[in-house]
């Protein structure tokens, strides 16, 4: 299958990527590739296999107890943000 | 003082627990053949000069003190994914060029609390994805081997010993293409806490280092259950020294028929063949073994690693912690283009492909096909295992090449990694010894072995060093 311009731009816009109107093209060439690529897996009979869901056999993901363990350390974890006020994020204003 | 960094940490250790030098010393040393060669090489992002020299400090007066560790006072560095409370951490991108860490990554602190000192943060591709060295914000890396030619997919620079991450073989790669030992535990040995996520279900930390016994020394103060990592194994961490030496009589190699392929530069072929009549005079066996699904793992590690890297990277939204670009119009704006501006090419282009593989109506033709393809080649891998003890081929399909050569098609870089993949997907050890060179660039051999069987790794690779030189050799002008 191949893509078109109209689906790069929508793969950008749900990955919350802006494109330069001169990146759109060289992504739509390099994806087409990767996908062509990706493409060899139909080779596979895959039919009565599992999707794989861990990388070592009969392990399962961890859980641990629903309690609270982390302290309130946000003024530290501030220090990276780019714009705070009040100890709040600052984002545009979203509801008008 | 000269001569010094030519040494193993083990060699290292055993002359700061002697007195014969002090890791203040030491750590001068390192810190003046970082400086005399960073330019030219460009292996670091950061250099922890300062918290080095104090941490030498302390590491003395705890040698004073009779204590005795083997990392106490020895210099190494960490790749710049893991995350170091105090210091920048920017994972080769613009999106994290100012973040300091609120706290230390696993692997980090255990390595402090062994006593070794951290000489700054190595140079990488931009968060992992590549397998060059030249995606970096922060400028590619050049291989000491030949400054025209990428060093693979990280660095050690001039450290003895260095901390780093493989996803697809971004340990093994660079190892081979530079001509140290390269250690990828199996997954979920070594703690991912505080380690920069690509793709989760493959990422594991691990070393680059002089030799195996090296390895072995710093991945036992590395590995171990961590409960802040959620896929960390409940595993006694075995005394990887102990098992080192022992003799390779009956151990049974497979030959990966897949990694002989006709891809394959015939003279690295022949080196890898040199390296095996080595092991084969140290009493192993050899078989031909073929695993018919590997040559499906470049497919399906881009399709499964994509995936897990835009779901991962959507945490850089330009709101809590990263790059944010001026000016945002709204909400909308300030994400795409705090994301279009602070990511780099290849990290934007795995993120729209993985993107496109989750996205709705593509979800099972391509992302469940490649986790079923996945189990296949993990399957193949499980059923070598109960013919062979581990597996042996190339790490890479060539020497180092140039700067530039593969940046124009990104297929060409992604079957670079056509060797070294398998591991990844199936969860697996596996380690890339240096075995020789090919004009004038170094060759590496890999070894592959079944889940948790570092101690049998590092085995072969140590015997094999004992019988060969070709890790303590070094690029001209870095003697």
């Amino acid at each position: 299958m191949s893509l078109k311009r109209s689906d790069i731009e929508n793969i950008a816009m749900l990955a919350r990527l802006a494109l330069s109107e001169s990146e759109v093209p060289v992504y739509l060439e390099s994806l087409s590739r990767i996908m062509a690529l990706v493409g060899e897996l139909e080779r596979a009979d895959t039919s009565a296999v599992e999707p794989m869901a861990h990388p070592l056999p009969g392990q399962r993901q961890r859980l641990r107890v629903d309690a609270v363990t982390e302290t309130d350390q946000h003024r530290l974890y501030q220090r990276n943000a780019p714009q705070t006020q009040a100890d709040l994020y600052l984002v545009p204003r979203v509801i008008e | 003082m000269t001569g010094w960094h030519a040494n193993t940490v083990a060699e290292l250790s055993a002359a700061l627990h002697e007195g014969s030098v002090s890791s203040v010393e030491l750590t001068g040393l390192y810190l003046a053949r970082i400086a005399q060669h960073q330019g030219a090489l460009n292996a670091f992002i950061s250099v922890t000069q300062e918290a080095a020299l104090l941490q030498a400090e302390r590491a003395d007066a705890r040698l004073r003190a009779g204590e005795r560790g083997a990392l106490i006072g020895v210099p190494i560095a960490h790749k710049d994914i893991f995350c170091t409370a105090g210091e920048r951490t920017t994972c080769g991108s613009r999106m994290l060029a100012n973040f300091v860490s609120p706290y230390d990554a696993t692997v980090v602190e255990r390595l402090r609390a062994a006593g070794a000192v951290m000489l700054g943060k190595t140079n990488m591709d931009e968060f992992a994805m590549g397998s060059s060295s030249e995606t970096s914000y922060f400028g590619p890396v050049r291989n000491p081997w030949d400054p025209a030619r990428v060093p693979g997919g990280s660095s050690g620079g001039s450290a003895p010993a260095a901390t780093a991450t493989d996803t697809g073989g971004s340990i093994r790669q660079p190892a081979a293409l530079c001509g140290v030992t390269g250690l990828k535990p199996t997954y979920g040995r070594v703690s991912r806490f505080g380690m920069v996520a690509f793709a989760s279900s493959l990422d594991q930390g691990g070393l680059l280092t002089i030799s195996a016994e090296d390895a072995a020394v710093l991945l036992a103060a590395m590995a171990g259950f961590d409960e802040r990592d959620s896929t960390s194994v409940e595993l006694p961490v075995p005394d990887y020294t102990a098992s080192l030496a022992q003799p390779l009589k009956g151990l049974k190699i497979g030959l990966l028929h897949e990694f002989f392929d006709q891809g394959l530069d015939p003279q690295i072929e022949q080196r890898i063949r040199d390296a095996l009549d080595v092991l084969r005079l140290e009493g192993a066996s050899l078989r031909d073994v073929s695993l018919p699904n590997l040559p499906l793992s470049v497919p399906t590690y881009y399709v499964v690693a994509p995936a897990e890297c835009s779901s991962n990277l959507a945490r850089f939204d330009g709101v809590r912690y990263g790059y944010r670009c001026e000016r945002p119009r709204d909400l909308l704006d300030l994400y795409q283009r705090s994301r279009g501006e602070g990511f780099g090419a290849e990290v934007k282009r795995r993120i729209m492909v993985g993107t496109y593989v989750l996205s709705a109506g593509y979800y099972d033709a391509y992302y469940l096909k490649a986790q079923r393809v996945r189990a296949l080649i993990s399957a193949d891998f499980a059923r070598a295992f109960h013919e062979v003890d581990v597996l042996i081929g190339p790490t890479t399909p060539t020497a180092a090449f140039e700067l530039g050569a593969k940046t124009g098609d990104p297929v060409t870089m992604y079957l670079n990694d056509i060797y070294t993949i398998g591991a990844n997907l199936a969860g697996l050890p596996a380690i890339s010894v240096p075995c020789g060179f090919v004009q004038g660039l170094p060759v590496g051999m890999q070894i592959i072995g079944p889940h948790f069987s570092e101690p049998r790794l590092l085995n072969v690779a140590h015997r094999y060093q004992c019988e060969s030189d070709w890790h303590r050799r070094a690029p001209p002008g870095f003697t």
